[in-house]
């Protein structure tokens, strides 16, 4: 046996930057996306899209695409064998359209095809003869408006989600705004790819790109008319998610071609196909009223949130249910009067991206807080930290937090951060840049706070799980892990705490993260800021339970009671090290599946919102510094300081990333992106004129990060990812109505809004 | 067409159609896909490849024009298992979440750097004779070129000013 | 790929061959950086017979100075204009600083970007304010075409079938010169308007050149013209008399509404660049 010694906690576990397992890959260039997947005698695939947001389909030809040498097949609703109809929340959206059209760019055929030239010539030859149909474009008339026409028959609202709270809605300060959202674009790098491969079973492999494999599967099974297991998902490379892929793109595309031509099937979609491959963030539109006391406490809030879903439901029931419930912010309103829709137009179809329906509230209530500030003759921080909510408060849907809310240290805390240097004489410093649009004239600089409100984790009774199978073995000589999960790495750094809960609940520094696939338990989705929460908690689980074998294997090897596991060593009660791993296992393999469940939650109640509907709050504050050419309405931001509570640090530099990606997509939210629509048709599908922020539009950043643990969560942990997305969008606007005077109602603001233009 | 391309030292006889990119012929014909496609027309910068060491958007190349010309790709960096600084640094300091724009912004900032040394000036020197100092508007300022959706141009400036110093 | 969609693909070496090829082919499209050709032919946008590469030809990626003009190939880079010609041609190596990205700037030419005639190209502006001509050549002879009447419309140019781009003159005034461009971020954006002005102080002129607010670029003559009359060329710059140049500025332009901005904002903007671009102008002017 080995010699006394004391055990010294593991490398690289829970609480360390270790680095991410796929970096020496993902710098190499050796990583394999999706889109770089290939198969010898694979075929290529190609869609053929509607032109028309909304046009009754009269006739398909298909021979001209049919007789293209290379095509293989040409498919449409017809060859769909089983279910025609799919969608991530209800089955509304056809795989490919039946009779008519619901939005520019809906899929009506499919080609596979040698080459994909001649997939994309095929497409072109398909004859579709169109009546077309004046779209239905109004999302206020589709939410209130009986009359309006009907995108689908069952009617346009998707969701109505009222809140209602107390009775008295007359206040000495009264505040009114309406704001508007623009449509924002996930715009992931890498675009929609996957390769669908016939089995000899009569079912399919498909290797994807995608945030949750199993609902994936649970939506191309039925499709196919295949049995689950005959639908076997792996993940590919994944080139960024943000929600987009959260939703189906081109899976049962590809399945469908390779089942039918019984080749491999890849499908890339271009990023021009890739606007209308995805579902977007939903535009908004928004009325809020706030009732205050003449010192700024609220008495009320009146809202009204309408989001714009398009054509398909796609994830707009629970987007609404964020709206909602996290309407009025993270804020004490002891009275409230908020409808919140979700509907259906011939709009892109909309549905999660980062943030959720809470972005979209944040701006709104955010915006009615600096208002209230003024009226009040309040500061925009003080006004926050008398309403702001703490452990012990009621949220909106009557939910107490139960977990600690520091609201009043955090903005405190940011508000006291030092500021940046003054306007620079640097040309690379100014509102344009090295466009040379000024050397300093016009410009005034503007100082803006957000915070927002995040639910972790999925809300309103959803049964939100995941599995881990964690393997321990001894390979070659050394005790090994093995952690198998259907967790979507999409880049937010989930491998590399898969990796580090496993070296800390079992000391063993080797450890391997399995491919991702549907061979062992869902995950659930990457997204909702829940993977470190729930997948987290179920490899943490899982390894205990190789914890508890471990020990009694070794009790039962050893003979000694009392064993314990530290620092990677079979220790007894006093601490000695009696045996290592590899020696108490020899030649036994354990392994344990285990499912990780959060806290129940509950719907809100269908006519007041009530209910416990959130198992977790999350909260940034963010502190924006901008100077804005104010004759010509450019703006550079100067600095982004943001404080966000995440319960515990499990890895310190991949969480500051995490908050810098939230951080600068916000960025782009506030100022620069929109996919514009007009009549239901995109105008910008392309990365010319939508643009998001380059590497000299996002400024340095400060960053605070708060460990107050949640109570119910593993680790004490919070979600990251989407918080900071929340709060820098109206902290950057504000910033800019600072240096301006501007009301600013409406995101992205652009350069005429400012110069009035 | 016949075309005789050298990818990182390697000759590569090929036959190419006229109309193909260079990102293309890499990534379909060469099989090196580190070089990523991310918008097909020079504007997220994920493509980027070294051509005679200057950096350039593979997707606005034509394979046909690069007979003769040395090619580097994000394949091509490391010496043997060595890594390049700037891998090792985009390791170091995280800079990359998903990593589909690394290869570009690693060969962009091989590029950039190559520039650097060659003394090509700010773009807001005055003097275009004055030496460039790469501080973290300098670093950001070219490599504006380069998207990054995931936001992890912090990191990347860090990594950068790490490996340039 | 099937047959039917082939493109030649013609590289001839020297200039003479270049003509020669392209008056057998008037079709054929040439290509010097790509950046504009590429993405036409990415997004299928254009199917030209044939690509003539141009790249291999020597001369047209040299410049010289001769007689107080900069003859610039057709073929040098942003890149190499940035470093090498900041201080002969001021206003265009601003004006290159803004193109694109780096990558890009290291392969796109002016030359290629005249091919192009955007009304959006950042290097035009320059031109047409420092009063440059476009050097164009066929195998009927050489003409010479002032760089205001080079641009007939949108993506059309007054090069006729056959001819190729060789060279473009701009005059080296010595005075001062600047160029501005509104994009709505930072870095790596198609201009939502531009403005490029050059004083030519030994005539007593002020040259100016409008970007992406009418079908063309443009030169705002009544602008030029009220300078040339109002200006007190040993005083200080009259502070009216630069808003008004702003105004007349703004009025030459014919904008549209877009999704890179509207008519309205682009005219505002120009007369705010205008004002700003000859104030800066002047106040070096003044100090040299």
């Amino acid at each position: 046996m080995t010699d006394i010694q004391v055990t010294s906690p593991v490398r690289d576990g829970v609480g360390a930057s270790a680095p991410r397992p796929d970096g020496t890959l993902k710098v190499t260039g050796e990583f394999a996306y999706a889109s770089d997947l290939w198969m010898d005698g694979m075929l290529h695939g190609a869609t053929l899209r509607s032109p028309h947001p909304r046009a009754r389909i009269l006739s398909v030809d298909l021979t001209g695409a049919l007789k293209l040498p290379g095509v293989e097949a040409v498919l449409t609703h017809e060859d769909v064998p089983g279910a025609k109809l799919y969608g991530v929340d209800h089955a509304d959206q056809p795989v490919l359209a039946i009779d008519q059209v619901r939005y520019q760019g809906e899929p009506i055929a499919v080609v596979a095809a040698d080459h994909p030239e001649t997939a994309r010539r095929a497409c072109a030859l398909i004859r579709v003869v169109y009546e077309v149909l004046e779209p239905l474009t109004d999302p206020r008339r589709a939410a209130l408006d009986p009359s309006y026409e009907k995108v689908h028959a069952g009617g346009n609202v998707v969701r109505h989600q009222p809140i209602r709270v107390g009775s008295v809605f007359e206040a000495d300060v009264v505040v009114t705004g309406e704001y508007e959202v623009g449509m924002q674009d996930q715009a992931f790098l890498g675009p929609e790819s996957g390769l669908a491969v016939p089995a000899e079973d009569g079912g399919v492999d498909l290797y994807v790109a995608t945030q949750w494999l199993h609902v994936d599967q649970d939506q191309i099974a039925p499709c196919l008319g295949l049995p689950p297991e005959k639908v076997r998902l792996t993940l590919a490379g994944v080139g960024g998610a943000f929600g987009a892929r959260e939703d189906l793109s081109m899976q049962i595309h590809a399945c469908l071609l390779a089942l039918h031509t019984g080749k491999p099937v890849r499908i890339v979609y271009g990023r021009e196909e890739s606007f209308f491959g995805h579902v977007h963030r939903h535009p908004a539109l928004m009325r809020y009223e706030h009732g205050a006391t003449r010192d700024g406490r609220l008495v009320y809030v009146k809202g009204e949130i309408i989001l714009d879903g398009g054509a398909y439901a796609s994830s707009t029931p629970a987007v609404v249910g964020n709206a909602a419930s996290l309407g009025v912010g993270p804020y004490s309103v002891p009275n409230i009067s908020l409808d919140a829709y979700g509907v259906y137009t011939n709009n892109p179809p909309c549905g999660a991206m980062r943030g959720f329906g809470a972005v979209q509230a944040c701006f709104g209530y955010e915006s009615q807080l600096d208002r209230l500030a003024e009226a009040c003759g309040l500061d925009p921080v003080e006004v926050r930290i008398r309403n702001a909510i703490s452990e012990g408060s009621r949220i909106a849907t009557g939910q107490i937090v139960d977990m600690p809310a520091p609201l009043t240290s955090m903005l405190e805390q940011v508000r006291d951060l030092p500021l940046p240097e003054g306007v620079s004489t640097d040309l690379r410093d100014l509102p344009g840049g090295v466009a040379n649009s000024t050397h300093g004239e016009g410009i005034v600089r503007g100082v803006g706070y957000g915070i927002g409100i995040k639910n972790i984790c999925y809300s309103e009774g959803f049964d939100d799980f995941s599995t881990a199978r964690v393997r321990l073995e001894v390979i070659g000589e050394e005790a090994a892990v093995l952690v198998h999960t259907a967790a979507a790495e999409v880049g937010q750094g989930l491998v590399t705490l898969k990796a580090q809960i496993a070296r800390t609940e079992l000391g063993v520094p080797n450890v391997t993260i399995a491919p991702a696939d549907t061979q062992v338990g869902s995950a659930g989705s990457s997204s909702a800021s829940r993977q470190s929460y729930v997948t987290g908690g179920a490899v943490k689980t899982a390894c205990e339970a190789v914890r508890e074998r471990l020990l009694e294997l070794a009790a039962k090897k050893l003979s000694h009671d009392g064993l314990a596991l530290s620092g990677g060593k079979i220790v007894s009660v006093s601490g000695i090290v009696v045996a290592s791993v590899a020696e108490v296992l020899g030649d036994d393999v354990i392994e344990e599946t285990r499912e990780y469940r959060h806290r129940a939650t509950a719907p809100m109640d269908q006519l007041t919102g009530q209910g416990d509907a959130h198992t977790q709050f999350a909260f940034c504050v963010h502190r924006a510094v901008v100077d804005v050419d104010v004759e010509l309405g450019l703006v550079k931001v100067v600095e982004l300081a943001a404080v966000q509570d995440v319960g515990k640090i499990l890895n310190p530099i991949a969480l500051e990333g995490q908050i810098h990606g939230g951080t600068a997509q916000g960025l782009g939210l506030a100022l620069m992106e929109e996919i514009q629509v007009a009549g239901g048709l995109i105008r910008n599908p392309s990365f010319t004129d939508y643009l998001i922020p380059t590497i000299l539009d996002m400024p340095p950043m400060r960053l605070e990060i708060l460990e107050n643990p949640d109570p119910h969560a593993p680790y004490g942990l919070r979600g990251a990812g989407e918080p900071p997305t929340l709060s820098s969008t109206p902290a950057i606007v504000a910033a800019v109505r600072a240096a301006t005077g501007k009301s600013l109602m409406r995101i992205p603001v652009r350069p005429e809004h400012i110069t009035g233009t | 067409m016949d075309v005789q391309l050298s990818v990182n030292q390697d000759q590569h006889p090929i036959t190419v159609d006229t109309r193909e990119t260079l990102l293309d012929t890499l990534r379909e014909q060469l099989d090196l896909t580190g070089a990523k496609k991310g918008c097909d027309h020079g504007q997220c910068g994920a493509c980027t490849v070294l051509v005679d060491g200057r950096r350039v958007k593979s997707c606005l190349a034509l394979t046909v024009t690069m007979d003769d010309r040395e090619i580097t790709t994000v394949e091509g960096l490391a010496d043997g298992d060595t890594p390049h600084p700037l891998q090792a640094g985009f390791i170091e300091h995280d800079a990359f979440q998903c990593g589909y724009c690394t290869p570009g912004q690693l060969c962009s900032s091989v590029g950039m750097l190559a520039e650097f040394a060659a003394g090509w000036p700010s773009v807001v020197t005055p003097d275009v004779s004055a030496a460039p100092h790469l501080d973290e508007g300098e670093i950001r300022e070219r490599m504006s070129g380069n998207l990054c959706r995931c936001g992890a141009y912090v990191n990347i400036v860090a990594a950068i000013g790490q490996a340039g110093r | 790929m099937s047959k039917a969609m082939s493109m030649d693909f013609l590289r001839p070496m020297t200039w003479a061959e270049a003509l020669a090829a392209k008056a057998a082919d008037p079709e054929a499209r040439p290509i010097l950086g790509g950046t504009d050709v590429m993405v036409e032919l990415n997004f299928d946008r254009s199917r030209p017979s044939a690509l003539l590469d141009l790249t291999a030809i020597p001369e047209l990626a040299e410049w010289e100075l001769r007689d107080g003009v900069v003859r610039l190939g057709a073929g040098v880079p942003y890149s190499r204009i940035i470093t090498e010609l900041g201080d002969l041609l001021p206003g265009l190596a601003i004006a290159s600083r803004t193109v694109g990205s780096p990558q890009i700037r290291n392969r796109a030419t002016v030359g290629g970007n005249l091919g192009s005639a955007s009304p959006a190209g950042d290097a035009h502006p320059a031109l047409l304010a420092a009063g440059a001509e476009v050097e164009v050549e066929s195998v009927r002879g050489v003409r010479i075409i002032a760089v205001d009447e080079f641009f007939l419309g949108p993506k059309r140019s007054a090069l006729q079938p056959g001819e190729l781009i060789r060279a473009i003159g701009i005059p080296v005034t010595g005075g001062p010169q600047q160029f501005s461009k509104i994009g709505t971020r930072n870095a790596m954006v198609i201009a939502v308007c531009s403005f490029g002005i050059a004083l030519h102080p030994a005539q007593r002129r002020v040259g100016t050149g409008i970007g992406s607010a009418a079908p063309t670029p443009l030169r705002a003559h009544a602008a030029e013209e009220f300078l040339g009359a109002e200006l007190d060329w040993d005083g200080p710059l009259d502070r009216a008399v630069a808003n008004r140049f702003g105004e007349l500025v703004a009025a030459a332009a014919s904008p549209i509404d877009d999704v890179r901005g509207t008519a309205a904002y682009r005219r505002h903007a120009l007369s705010v660049l205008a004002r700003r671009t000859l104030t800066w102008s002047w106040e070096e002017y003044r100090c040299v």
